[in-house]
């Protein structure tokens, strides 16, 4: 364990840039990923939270459900329509980080979506009123809704973007690991574990989470501004 | 209900060309939820101008009322008569201040930004708003902290930026300290004189004797009195209103 710090520090003060490469790598996937379930995840979870329809429930235990998507079977999923044979094989996308993007993105949408939903519910049951006061139309509720709760999306979001930058099923089966083009941090890990190298796959881990705790504490202390400012 | 998406700000007609909301007729107003009957056989007329004082024990169905009227609810049965106009203009041409004001997480100023844009009313009004509530000095403040009564004000200045025909203020004051209370009555008083037609559900009968030309009293669902302020303070023809301004428990 030990040795496992110090070979951190060390990888961390050399600047190794196959490192910096995986670190970078990681962080673009992820945070791309995270971008775009944003955008798809947020409106579906607003209409969902401000919408009363016929079968809604079973909307709601569906979305629920889908946050616990194994990564693997995203990948395969992905993996199957991306793969040379596959319907959209024709784009040569299989084993690039693009891959990997769209594979995060189909499984952190669905996480966006569900918590949006719950926090823009709350804030709705509050402004719902005031709201069919002012005869708003659903886009302007929407709106506002998003807007009122961006904070508290804040949160959201990065639940999303820790389950991607974390999960290695997906980005492994889609991205291949490939030195220099698509290896990011917990693809790494696992290759130097089955390596034998625990000493060097530990040090990754430890950098992993150092990262996770920087976004995390970026993100909370931008929260905290808002709630002094009572902004959430 | 009434589909909110249905209603759109974009075209919102010059008030001088549109035709008069007001008398108001209500006629067998009846709102029943369940097996409980909250209003039942509610009939009255408003005229044009004035401020309608609305009075009555809690359980009344004063707030329910006042949503009935906004728009915001259907009765069970009943007609609201707002001059022949239909309900979704209605509830565009009326503002309703609720007890509890609802701000929006914002700052003073982009809470009354956001009833002029969504109105579709003249973005250029915000200061002088604010001025008019006394909260100018405060627009770039965060609308959550102000105090009660400055959240109130706020609240009356969201609610005059639509532009209100009729403005329904439901216990508006119930919290508030005195001088706050005067406050909100001076803002509500000026737009009464402007034309805007006040109705304004209190328990405070030195409020309601401040403020009212005509006094709407709600008692055992249905409407137990309604007459001119002038009259009924002194003589109130009701056992029920007559109890209640006594302090005793009116069911």
């Amino acid at each position: 364990m030990g040795e496992a710090f110090g070979l951190a520090l060390d990888l961390v003060a050399s600047g190794d840039g196959d490192l910096i490469e995986i670190v970078l790598l990681s962080l673009r996937v992820s945070l791309t990923a995270t971008a775009l379930a944003c955008l798809i995840g947020l409106p579906i979870g607003a209409l969902i939270a401000i919408g009363r329809f016929p079968g809604r429930n079973a909307v709601l235990i569906v979305m629920n459900a889908l946050m616990g998507l194994p990564p693997v079977v995203v990948g395969l999923l992905v993996y199957l329509h991306l793969s040379r044979s596959g319907p959209l094989g024709f784009l040569g996308l299989l084993y690039t980080p693009t891959a990997m993007i769209i594979a995060q993105t189909i499984l952190i949408a669905p996480i966006v979506a569900a918590l949006s939903r719950q926090v823009l519910e709350d804030l709705h049951a509050e402004y719902a009123e005031q709201f069919r006061s002012l005869c708003l139309t659903k886009l302007q509720t929407v709106q506002a809704l998003l807007w009122d709760a961006r904070y508290s999306l804040l949160t959201v979001g990065l639940a999303g973007f820790g389950r991607a930058v974390a999960e290695v099923g997906a980005v492994i089966i889609v991205g291949g690991n490939i030195d220099h083009l698509t290896r990011v941090m917990t693809t790494a890990i696992a290759l130097e574990t089955s390596k034998g190298d625990l000493a060097l796959a530990l040090a990754l881990g430890i950098i992993l989470l150092v990262i996770a705790l920087g976004v995390n504490a970026a993100v909370q202390s931008v929260r905290m501004t808002a709630a002094r400012q009572a902004y959430v | 209900m009434f589909d909110t998406a249905a209603s759109s700000a974009d075209h919102v007609v010059p008030r001088a060309r549109t035709a008069p909301i007001l008398p108001l007729a209500v006629r067998d107003l009846e709102l029943r939820f369940g097996q409980t009957t909250i209003l039942d056989g509610v009939s009255f007329d408003l005229q044009p101008e004035g401020c309608t004082m609305v009075m009555g024990p809690n359980g009344a169905g004063k707030s329910l009322l006042l949503k009935l009227l906004h728009g915001l609810m259907a009765p069970t049965s009943g007609t609201i008569d707002w001059s022949g106009q239909g309900p979704q203009d209605i509830t565009a041409r009326q503002a309703l201040v609720f007890q509890k004001p609802v701000l929006l997480r914002r700052s003073v100023a982009a809470n009354v930004d956001f009833v002029l844009k969504v109105r579709g009313k003249d973005r250029a009004r915000r200061d002088t708003l604010l001025d008019h509530v006394g909260l100018g000095h405060k627009a770039d403040q965060p609308a959550r902290l102000l105090s009660g009564g400055e959240a109130q004000r706020l609240a009356l200045a969201r609610a005059l930026a639509a532009d209100p025909e009729v403005l329904f203020l439901d216990e508006p004051t119930a919290s508030l300290d005195p001088a706050s209370v005067l406050a909100i009555e001076e803002i509500v008083r000026e737009a009464s004189a402007r034309g805007v037609r006040i109705v304004f559900v209190t328990h405070d009968m030195g409020q309601a004797r401040r403020m009212a030309d005509d006094i709407l009293f709600l008692s055992g669902g249905g409407v137990t009195e309604h007459s001119r302020a002038a009259d009924f303070f002194p003589e109130p023809q009701s056992k029920a209103a007559r109890d209640y301004l006594n302090g005793k428990l009116v069911v």
